[in-house]
């Protein structure tokens, strides 16, 4: 080693104590940029040539300090020991195993060196005392995070890992975090690292903290504290301890089951918002013009086939496909609707039951149609990105968006219905000519057409309902007949004409479904509900919300 | 020959006097019920006269399925109830006969239990339900065979008629009762055999379900069945009750005004058409030799009630000979053009309600007519008119 | 006690009413169809029941043969038996029978066999399945087919008769059931006046052995009757008596004669 040398080494541990000196001051609050890349160098450069456990130590907490890009990634490196330098110009790199020795690549340049002998190279050593600061060091640092999705995660980890050198970091966090979710996650990991202190006071204090959360790993520590040994001595010793534990967890997984509950209401109410949109074209249809339309499934069918035919019209536009594929569905199962109505049921008003059997036989044709075109195979329908994922209220709820959207979806459908029905003028001829087909008749309506459209409307929402189906289920032919019986079901029990009522009994059912699952499961679920709506018939023959009066009863 | 007199003195006999069609019927279903087994049996195999004994289960099969027919009709075409689930009254008389079948193979299963049913073995059951005590015995189970769909049908019916349930949603709670047994025939935990049902049968009464002679007998069997039942059809409408029947059909709230209490008259003619239902399907299931929770499927008794339009409604052998038509078409379309059969299915659902509300009994009917009226007026424009 | 007691059915010397309605309230999603009425029909008594439309008269029917139950009030029968305890089938058994407004007669069987169903006997289904017609019943079948002027279509199916005959065959399907009270709605509606006139003398003539309510419309209808008439409003009694101190009286032409 020359003098050059020597001296550059001496100037440059003096300047990186300057340094030091400096960020110390800064440390938690703003970081100064470094001037240049040279510095940046310089700074890594000391991992090569500082030896002793105590320089290294504050080696580390300089790079942690600075803003070098490469920061996070050089000190993850030296944790899993993957630091080292070259033997030749003593270049820190980053050296991967390679059955010819090490693939390294330049810390401060980034530049690929290819593979060398593992005897060109040495490690950057790092002891017990060194891990420990480095695992704070980047818990800080992940903490510090610009992305809060980023610090979140970090937050978990050390809810995972939970060990006392971290309490400062946490601290530090904490003072400067501004994200509900993240600073609960760090008032948990503090707990638990609390948790494991030795007095008293702490513990318990960290099983207060608890208290109010629902994170699934505090409520597995609390329930471990009540555990007892084979000889039937409790695990934890202090009493006082597990006495507080005991009341936390208890409360905690009360409110637990209750955002349990929520969430199987919310599982009820997005099943209720798939039978209402089954049910609602059916409500117009079979409620409101007393047709049996055992073909309404089959329209439900041709609303999904139709997401499908969008799909492969515009492949690169999946994401919006789906928002063209309802008013198309709507536009195909309507047209269908408004040619069977003209073709067969009008001929077949005042004879419920015949015309059930003409319905049938459509939509028999239209599965034979639809298997003759599409082969008789379920066609994949792909989901619109925005429909995945799901909506974290808390560590015990979380929404998933599909569903929640479907329950928005099937509400508009809903009221855009009642709306139509109620205030426009389309909705008042079609009221009239259902209430008093002679009296509109001879005002000028012209029942026949208005026939067609009520009828087109109905069919074109159950297109819409499969736009929805195609989301949910396969996409074939017998998509159809395993939604008609429930939407029937949905509609007589809601009362037959009443909308509201189809809405109730929707709704209803589905939540009545999801909570009879857990404990019957699914299918034994259904038949209850089937069960208990064929008896319910038996007590109100018209339905939950029927019409009364003398003129419904003939 | 039989003697004249005594034919017309006898009950059956003044039934059938008034009744021309019927007596065809009988005629032609006994005729059928010794000449097919004769063929099959006598017939040398080459022979321009054999009839191939995968015939006779086929016919053997319509024969049921026309039973089932005049059940639906009974209740459809004489009172106005639209069933939606007689399937399921079929299906369980064939599930009572496949517990006794299941029963009967006792050691020769693929497990060689003598006591349990080769799918009980297989979930690793130990011990033979209760429900299934007694099903070793033939009788109790032809006992079942009524007793099942006729429990099942007096609940059923005395909840819905007594609460004046009808029209529509009468047919879509039946409809609702056979979906719920096809989800529960579904499960394993049922002991029925869940998905694949029962099968693998091996004799019956100790005669080989695979040979030609009880195929044969099973045959003559099932027309005799049908033979009988329609005879017990006709004379319950003929009857008054059958009158009161059809004045519910037309007028079920005058016919209350007149005092008869409806819902018994209803009850007992879908108590006596789900037991008949329930003998169709026990001759079904050792003829077919199999029975499966398919049985119960919505779909399956909807047809029924097309068999019976198209036949033509409330005139029982309308109902025969639309079972026995429809399925035959069933039979050859699904082998000549698979693809066309739903079309053609559903064709038939739309143009016998459209164009055919009385069916072939219907057309038929009409034809005479015109015909007598052109025999009996010279000029064919009068006989237009009418 | 205006009519006089003529029927040899009328055992019960103390019978006061055949039929007795006191306070019977019944309403219909807030509308009260029957609002607090009373009303009391004597044995052997001929009544006519006028009102416009709305006026309650077909709910009040209803009521009274147990098809509708009413909120509150009674509804007795000879007395004592109280009609909102029984159904349809029951009320027709205990003797009341009841026209409807639109003929319904059951279309696909004949005359004959409509009357048939109508006789009084058995409702029980065993009795139905093994009935047998004795010589006496068709002697009943075919005097009554005569009385209501059918006798040349005993054997047509009923759904092929004019609308006049069928009222008239329904009339004479009340008659064979035998009952002591009988209730007709509107039987002279879409009738010729001669048939109307016809259809009055009958009821005239049913009268002499039956109590009977009948609701028209048809002024003319109600003065060949020539019978105590009341006048229902809003679901209550408006006024009652001869029909010409009904027809006198201002708020009756205000609301109904007037118009």
């Amino acid at each position: 080693m020359d003098v050059s040398m020597k001296l550059n080494h001496i100037f440059s541990v003096f300047f990186s104590f300057l340094v030091l000196f400096q960020l110390q001051i800064v440390q938690a609050e703003q970081i100064t940029p470094l001037e240049s890349e040279a510095d940046s160098a310089l700074l890594l450069n000391q991992l090569v040539s500082v030896k002793s456990t105590s320089d290294k130590k504050d080696l580390i907490s300089l790079i942690a300090g600075s803003n070098l890009p490469q920061r996070t990634r050089v000190l993850t490196a030296m944790q899993d020991g993957d630091l080292y330098y070259t033997k030749a110009d003593e270049q820190l790199v980053y050296a991967k195993t390679h059955p010819d020795g090490y693939e390294i690549r330049a810390v401060v340049s980034g530049e690929d060196l290819g593979v060398v002998g593992s005897r060109k190279v040495r490690k950057i050593s790092i002891n017990n005392e060194l891990r420990t600061v480095l695992r704070g060091v980047l818990a800080e640092l992940a903490l510090r995070s610009e992305d809060a999705a980023e610090r979140l995660a970090a937050a978990k980890d050390l809810i995972r890992s939970p060990a006392p050198e971290f309490l400062a970091a946490i601290e530090r966090a904490k003072a400067i975090e501004n994200n509900d979710k993240v600073l609960e996650s760090l008032n948990i990991a503090m707990a638990m690292i609390n948790l494991k202190s030795d007095q008293q006071v702490f513990r318990l204090e960290a099983i207060e903290a608890f208290r109010g959360t629902l994170d699934s790993d505090a409520m597995s520590i609390l329930a471990a504290m009540q555990l007892k040994d084979s000889d039937g001595n409790y695990l934890e010793k202090d009493e006082l301890v597990r006495e507080s534990s005991a009341a936390v967890l208890s409360e905690m997984r009360g409110k637990a089951k209750i955002y349990k509950l929520l969430e199987n209401a919310f599982f009820g109410l997005s099943l209720g918002s798939v039978l209402l949109l089954t049910a609602v074209g059916l409500a117009i249809t079979f409620g409101v013009m007393g047709v049996i339309n055992m073909a309404h499934g089959e329209m439900m069918m041709l609303g999904a086939y139709t997401t499908y035919v969008i799909q492969l019209i515009m492949p690169n536009y999946i994401d919006y496909s789906i928002i063209v594929a309802i008013p198309a569905a709507f536009i195909v199962s309507g047209l269908v609707g408004i040619v069977i109505e003209r073709g067969i049921i009008r001929h077949l008003y005042g004879r419920p039951l015949e015309t059930l059997l003409a319905t049938f036989g459509v939509s028999l044709i239209l599965q034979q149609a639809v298997r003759s075109i599409f082969s008789p195979l379920n066609k994949s329908v792909s989901s619109p990105s925005w429909l995945s994922g799901s909506w974290e209220i808390n560590g015990a709820l979380s929404l998933t968006y599909n569903r929640l959207y479907i329950i928005i979806f099937s509400l508009i459908v809903l009221l855009l219905l009642v709306f139509l029905l109620k205030k426009t003028f389309v909705g008042l001829q079609m009221r009239a000519v259902t209430q008093n087909r002679a009296m509109a008749n001879s005002m000028g309506i012209r029942t026949g057409w208005v026939d067609a459209l009520t009828f087109g409307l109905g069919s074109g929402i159950a297109g819409i309902a499969g736009v929805a189906l195609s989301q949910l289920t396969n996409v074939g032919p017998n998509l159809g007949q395993s939604y008609i019986i429930d939407s029937f079901m949905v509609v007589v029990f809601g009362g037959v004409g009443n909308l509201f009522g189809t809405f109730f009994a929707a709704m209803s059912l589905g939540v009545a479904n999801k909570f009879l699952e857990p404990f019957a499961g699914a299918v034994l679920a259904k038949i209850f509900v089937l069960v208990f709506i064929i008896l319910f018939i038996q007590w109100r023959p018209r339905g939950l919300f029927a019409l009364k009066g003398r003129s419904v009863e003939d | 020959m039989i003697n004249k007199a005594i034919f017309e003195r006898s009950a059956v006999g003044r039934l059938l006097l008034a009744d021309k069609a019927g007596r065809y019927l009988i005629t032609g279903l006994l005729a059928v019920m010794v000449v097919v087994p004769l063929c099959n049996l006598l017939m040398p195999a080459g022979s321009f006269l054999h009839i191939p004994t995968y015939i006779v289960v086929l016919l053997g099969k319509y024969l049921c399925y026309a039973l089932l027919a005049l059940a639906l009709d009974l209740v459809w075409g004489y009172c106005g109830i639209l069933s939606l689930g007689h399937g399921a009254f079929f299906a369980l008389g064939g599930y009572a006969m496949g517990m006794h079948l299941m029963r009967q193979i006792g050691e020769r299963g693929v497990y060689g239990n003598a006591e349990l049913p080769d799918f009980m073995v297989f979930l690793n059951w130990t011990e033979l339900p209760w429900y299934w005590y007694g099903f070793d015995n033939f009788f109790f189970a032809m006992f079942m065979v009524a007793l099942v769909p006729a429990a099942l049908a007096f609940v059923f019916g005395w909840l819905a008629f007594r609460s004046r349930v009808t029209g529509v949603y009468l047919s879509i709670i039946t409809q609702a009762m056979t979906y719920a047994l096809l989800l529960a025939f579904f499960r394993n935990d049922m002991g029925f055999g869940g998905n694949n049902g029962l099968t693998d049968f091996k004799d019956i009464l100790g005669f080989s379900l695979q040979s030609d002679v009880t195929r044969c007998v099973l045959f003559a069997l099932s027309a005799l069945s049908v033979a009988l039942a329609y005879i017990l059809c006709r004379a319950i409408v003929s009857s008054k009750y059958g009158r009161v029947l059809v004045a519910i059909r037309d007028a079920e709230s005058r016919t209350r005004f007149m005092g008869y209490r409806v819902e018994h008259f209803k009850l007992f003619v879908f108590v006596v058409s789900a037991i008949l239902a329930g003998i169709a399907g026990a001759l079904y299931v050792p003829q077919v030799g199999i029975i499966n929770p398919g049985e119960f499927g919505p779909i399956n008794s909807i047809e029924i009630v097309i068999w019976v339009a198209i036949g033509g409604r409330g005139t029982l052998f309308g109902a025969v000979i639309g079972a026995i038509a429809v399925n035959y078409a069933k039979t050859y379309f699904t082998g000549a053009f698979p693809e066309v059969w739903l079309f053609m299915l559903g064709a038939l659902f739309v143009i016998s309600t459209l164009y055919l509300p009385k069916g072939i009994v219907g057309v038929v009917n009409q034809m005479r007519e015109r015909r007598a009226e052109r025999d009996a007026t010279s000029t064919p424009e009068q006989g237009a008119q009418s | 006690m205006s009519a006089v007691v003529k029927s040899p059915g009328f055992h019960s010397a103390e019978m006061q009413s055949m039929l007795y309605l006191n306070g019977v309230t019944k309403s219909f999603d807030g509308f009260k169809a029957i609002n607090n009425l009373s009303l009391d029909i004597s044995p052997g008594e001929l009544r006519a029941i006028i009102g416009p439309n709305g006026a309650g008269k077909s709910t009040m029917m209803d009521i009274i043969t147990g098809k509708t139950r009413p909120d509150s009030g009674e509804v007795k029968f000879r007395d004592s038996i109280d009609l909102t305890q029984y159904d349809e089938a029951d009320i027709a058994n205990l003797g009341i029978g009841r026209k409807f407004q639109k003929p319904t007669v059951i279309e696909t069987l004949t005359v004959w066999e409509n009357v048939e169903l109508a006789l009084a006997g058995t409702r029980s289904v065993l009795r139905a399945l093994l009935h047998k017609l004795s010589s006496e019943q068709a002697d009943k079948i075919d005097e009554v087919i005569k009385l209501v002027g059918l006798k040349v279509k005993t054997n047509d199916l009923a759904g092929s008769l004019s609308h006049g005959q069928k009222q008239w065959l329904e009339i004479g399907m009340l008659i064979v059931q035998g009952p002591e009270l009988l209730l007709v709605d509107e039987p002279a509606a879409g009738m010729t006046d001669h048939e109307t006139m016809e259809t009055a003398a009958l009821l005239k003539e049913i009268n002499k052995d039956h109590t009977v309510v009948v609701v028209e419309h048809d002024m003319d209808f109600i003065k060949a009757l020539d019978s105590k008439v009341t006048v229902l409003h809003e679901g209550s009694v408006l006024a009652e008596g001869r029909l010409e101190v009904v027809s006198a009286n201002p708020r009756v032409i205000e609301v109904y004669l007037g118009r």
